[in-house]
C-alpha cells in the first residue's frame, strides 16, 4: 500500500465518520465544528488530486470563512447547551432507508458504467494559466461566468445587508406618519 | 499523484457524502442545520467534479472552474440564507422549520 492510498483512505474516512457526524449531533455546535473537520479534509483531497490552488480557495472561502459565519449565526440564534429533541424512530428510519437505496443505486451504477479517459498529456496547472483564462475571451476562457458571478456576489452581499438590517419599527413609523 | 486510486473511489465518496447531506436535509429541524447539510451536497459535487477533470480530461480546466464556480455561489448563498435566517429569528424567536409556518403577519 503506498502513501497515496494510505492518505486517501485517511481522508475519505474522515469525511464519511465527520459528515455522519455532522447530520447526527444533537448539539448544534458541534455539528459545525463537524463540519469544519469535512471541509478541511476535503481540501486535502483537493491536495491529492493535485489541485493546489482550489484546496487553498476551500480552505479559505469554506473553512474560514463559511463555517465562521454560521457559528456566528448559531451564537445569535441558540443557546450553546442547547439540545434537539431527538426525532422520531419512524422519520429517521425512513429518511434512512430513502438515503441508503438512493446512494447503493447510484453506486451501483458508477460501478457499471465504463469510463474512458483522453490519451492526451497532462496540462501542469499553475496560478498564470488560471488568471489567464479566467479573464481570456478565447476558445477555453472563462470571463462571461466570471462577470455573472461577479454581479451574483455583489447582488448578494447588497441583499444581505438589506434582509438583515435593522428596520425602523412600525409604531415609531406610525407616529411619525400621524404628525 | 494520484497513483494508485482509481476514479470510482473519489466517485464512491462524493455519492455517501451526498447522501448523507441528502439525510441531514430530510431529517434536521433547525434552519441552520438545514444549511450545513446544503454545504456538505455542494461539497460532495465539487469532489466529482475535480476527479472527473483529473482523470478523464487532465489537459482541461472545466472541472476546476465548474467547482470554483460552485463554492462563489455556495458562499452568496450561505451569506443570503443567514441574513434571512437572522431576520427570521428576530421576528419568531426561533428558526425551527416548524414554528416558521407565517409568512405575512
Amino acid at each position: 500500500m503506498t502513501t497515496n492510498q494510505i492518505m486517501f483512505i485517511l481522508f475519505s474516512a474522515m469525511i464519511i465518520v465527520f459528515s455522519i457526524l455532522t447530520v447526527t449531533s444533537q448539539k448544534i455546535l458541534r455539528a459545525a465544528v463537524y463540519l469544519l473537520f469535512v471541509l478541511v479534509s476535503t481540501a486535502g483531497l483537493y491536495f491529492m488530486l493535485n489541485f493546489q490552488f482550489l484546496a487553498a480557495v476551500q480552505l479559505t472561502l469554506y473553512a474560514g470563512g463559511i463555517v465562521v459565519l454560521i457559528i456566528f449565526s448559531i451564537l445569535l440564534t441558540s443557546h450553546i447547551d442547547h439540545k434537539f429533541e431527538s426525532l422520531g424512530w419512524k422519520k429517521s428510519l425512513f429518511s434512512a432507508l430513502a438515503v441508503i437505496s438512493g446512494a447503493i443505486l447510484s453506486i451501483v451504477t458508477i460501478l457499471d458504467y465504463k469510463f474512458s479517459a483522453t490519451t492526451e498529456a497532462a496540462k501542469e496547472i499553475d496560478m498564470r494559466l488560471i488568471g489567464n483564462s479566467l479573464l481570456s475571451v478565447e476558445k477555453d476562457g472563462y470571463v462571461l461566468p466570471f462577470e455573472v458571478i461577479s454581479i451574483l456576489l455583489l447582488a448578494a452581499m447588497i441583499a444581505a445587508i438589506v434582509i438583515a438590517k435593522k428596520g425602523a419599527p412600525k409604531k415609531l413609523e406610525s407616529q411619525t406618519l400621524k404628525q | 499523484m494520484n497513483a494508485g486510486i482509481p476514479l470510482n473511489y473519489f466517485l464512491i465518496l462524493a455519492t455517501i457524502m451526498f447522501f448523507v447531506g441528502v439525510y441531514g436535509f430530510l431529517t434536521r429541524r433547525n434552519l441552520i442545520t438545514i444549511l450545513m447539510s446544503v454545504e456538505l451536497i455542494l461539497n460532495s459535487v465539487n469532489i466529482n467534479f475535480l476527479a472527473f477533470n483529473r482523470y478523464l480530461f487532465p489537459h482541461k480546466l472545466e472541472g476546476l472552474f465548474f467547482s470554483l464556480f460552485v463554492i462563489a455561489v455556495a458562499a452568496s448563498e450561505a451569506a443570503v440564507a443567514i441574513a434571512i435566517i437572522i431576520n427570521i429569528y428576530r421576528r419568531f424567536t426561533t428558526i425551527n422549520v416548524e414554528d416558521v409556518n407565517v409568512m405575512k403577519f
